[in-house]
């Protein structure tokens, strides 16, 4: 096939009815996207939905068995090598190499993409500058903590100036003030024009950094659109509190019923109940106060406010998309949550949900 | 009239060969310099070899009766220094293995560098790593009584053929660690296969003293007729007559190996996910 470099009205990532199967598991069951030049396009989904395989298709690391995908309209297939020059790739892991300097990492990437001793090194100089890791840049790599070595991978990824930048889970495993810093500089990269695909299994992530999103599950697109445009499919406000008294959860839930516009939902391990509740904000706020307390239930942090991604996650498949992260990570974890959650062991006073100790990892 | 287009754009055999080698080059002076930072990851290649060299030279050595010129120590050194060849491929596969794990091939297979140049690179710097280790083997021999006695130029052809017989073992542990993908595997993998290989050989002991079934395997083996060969190389004298009937098989197996797994390497590193 033929076409013309610059026709701008061309998405940069083009993906349709891609499917992909190992053995009996249908990893990706017919996929289609379409990401415009220079947005970001944030792929949401738990562990096992498919999203690191779509990555690795689009990447020329993984042939599709169907349909077909085009970067910057290069087939991944046919045109791999096309694809390849147009490409950077910042996976799961910092695929760095430990015993080397910040510096020399790069420079080696630099050496590969055939720039010239002199470009390379200041290639490398400015990437280091620009990822705040100047003054680590001739230490090796295994003195760095875990979030400098996420940026140093990143960075890794940029050193041919890619047009269109894929980040598999950029943050996973990084720590909150870490993951903070990483947002920022995939802002900064955004900024330069760079078409963004970004796959993550954090709902806030997609919703600060993702011009567009969509939610994978099993193998399948479920929902697209702007995160604003996920939020009104659940439906207006959400009331929100926790019953510290884990056995009144599920009374709870049936005193707060009447006022919601659907099924509230209530998480027996954390003890948060959530109801939507349409657009009767405030109202819908004092009939809880009073049901709640008609039905002798103590609550904590009653609050009515915007739905979350979460929710979305909740409305589409009917399951949190957190429940998943107890997963294994990686090839070979596509077990579903549920079984995971039995694995943990019932609700108990110990039970913290997994958000809450991605957060406690932190400080 | 025709303008360059990226997907039209198909570089001629000349500039595919010419980035193939630079990028070989890059990937093998990456290697160089972990090696120079962590000198640790030589030592143990040479210390393992330096260890079966003293152990077989003066504890097992003395009840192990050959017939060579110079005794026991001028059998066992071409012997051992055809294993230190073998051996030194379990790095080829841990490494392999390690950067697959981690994402560096994975990393490299998204570049538009030369499809080829990860396998060459591992095994251009490995075969110099093999090739050091060899050396180092030959005087530590030195300092416990080997001695060459048929001259410079067999000697070195003696070291060559060592390193091109290491070369095809580390296509095969190429193909192990790409294939398993899982460095304790490989190791462990490693074992069972390279142990036998190098011991049921004539390496160590005359391959008279085994039981007759060890005998059938051991005769015909190609690690037999390459230590055959490198010890009629090392030694001349009674052995010449072992000479051409031991190299013209020792080669035809090496070309058997690179004929069959350096394309099965080629094919699971393209595999490698």
């Amino acid at each position: 096939m033929s076409q013309i470099n610059g026709v701008s009205e061309q998405p940069a990532i083009l993906v349709e009815g891609l499917t992909k199967s190992f053995g009996d598991v249908h990893a990706l069951r017919g996929i289609d996207l379409s990401v415009p030049r220079g947005t970001v396009l944030g792929v949401l989904g738990p562990n096992g939905a498919g999203k690191t395989t779509a990555v690795r298709v689009l990447t020329t690391l993984l042939l599709p068995d169907g349909g077909r995908a085009l970067v910057e309209g290069h087939d991944v297939v046919q045109e791999a090598a096309a694809v390849r020059r147009s490409i950077g790739l910042a996976g799961q892991s910092a695929a760095i190499q430990e015993e080397l300097t910040g510096r020399e990492n790069l420079e080696i990437i630099g050496r590969l993409y055939h720039l010239s001793r002199r470009e390379t090194r200041s290639r490398a100089t400015e990437l280091l500058e620009q990822f705040g890791l100047a003054d680590a840049a001739d230490r090796t790599a295994k003195t760095y903590s875990g979030g400098m070595q996420r940026r140093l991978d990143l960075a890794a990824s940029l050193v041919g100036r890619p047009r269109v930048l894929f980040l598999d889970e950029p943050t996973t495993g990084l720590d909150p003030r870490a993951r903070l810093g990483m947002w920022d500089i995939i802002r900064s990269l955004v900024a330069g024009g760079t078409t963004l695909l970004l796959t993550t299994q954090y709902l806030d992530e997609a919703d600060e950094l993702a011009d567009e999103i969509v939610v994978i599950d099993h193998g399948l697109v479920i929902a697209g659109g702007t995160s604003e445009e996920l939020k009104n499919r659940v439906g207006g406000d959400v009331i929100e509190f926790t019953v510290p008294d884990r056995s009144r959860v599920a009374d709870a839930a049936a005193a707060v019923k009447p006022i919601g516009e659907g099924e509230p939902h209530a998480d027996p391990e954390t003890g948060v109940v959530s109801v939507g509740v349409g657009a009767r904000g405030s109202d819908a706020l004092v009939e809880a106060v009073r049901a709640l307390d008609a039905a002798g239930v103590a609550s904590r942090g009653l609050a009515l406010r915007r739905p979350s991604l979460d929710d979305v996650f909740l409305t589409l498949t009917g399951h949190a998309a957190e429940d998943e992260q107890g997963g294994g990570r990686r090839r070979g974890s596509r077990g579903r949550l549920r079984a995971d959650d039995e694995r943990r062991g019932g609700p108990g006073p110990g039970g913290r949900s997994p958000r809450e100790e991605t957060a406690r990892t932190g400080s | 009239m025709t303008a360059i287009t990226g997907s039209a754009w198909a570089p001629g055999l000349g500039y595919r060969i010419r980035w193939g080698v630079s990028d070989t080059l890059t990937l093998t002076k990456r290697s160089l310099l972990v090696w120079y930072r962590v000198p640790a990851y030589i030592f143990f290649t040479v210390i393992q070899p330096v260890i079966f060299v003293l152990l077989f030279r003066y504890v097992f050595g003395g009840a192990i009766p050959v017939d060579v010129p110079g005794g026991y120590v001028n059998f066992l050194l071409p012997g051992i220094i055809a294993q230190t060849a073998a051996f030194a491929t379990f790095g080829t596969a841990i490494v392999l293995a390690q950067e697959l794990k981690k994402g560096v091939i994975d990393r490299l297979k998204s570049m538009p560098i030369a499809r080829s140049a990860v396998l060459t690179g591992r095994l251009v710097a490995d075969t110099g790593r093999m090739f050091i280790t060899i050396l180092i083997i030959v005087g530590v021999g030195y300092a416990v009584g080997f001695r060459f006695l048929n001259g410079f130029g067999p000697a070195a052809a003696m070291v060559v053929l060592a390193t091109v017989f290491g070369v095809a073992i580390a296509c095969v542990s190429a193909f192990t660690g790409l294939a398993i993908g899982d460095e304790e595997s490989v190791q462990s993998f490693g074992l069972i296969w390279l142990f036998p290989l190098t011991f049921v050989s004539s390496a160590f002991v005359p391959i008279a003293t085994m039981p007759g079934w060890l005998q059938a395997f051991a005769n015909h083996q190609p690690v037999t007729f390459v230590v055959n060969t490198m010890r009629a190389m090392a030694l001349g004298g009674s052995l010449e007559p072992t000479l051409w009937p031991n190299l013209w098989r020792s080669l035809i197996w090496l070309v058997g190996i690179f004929v069959v797994f350096l394309p099965l390497a080629v094919r699971s590193y393209r595999r490698a996910t």
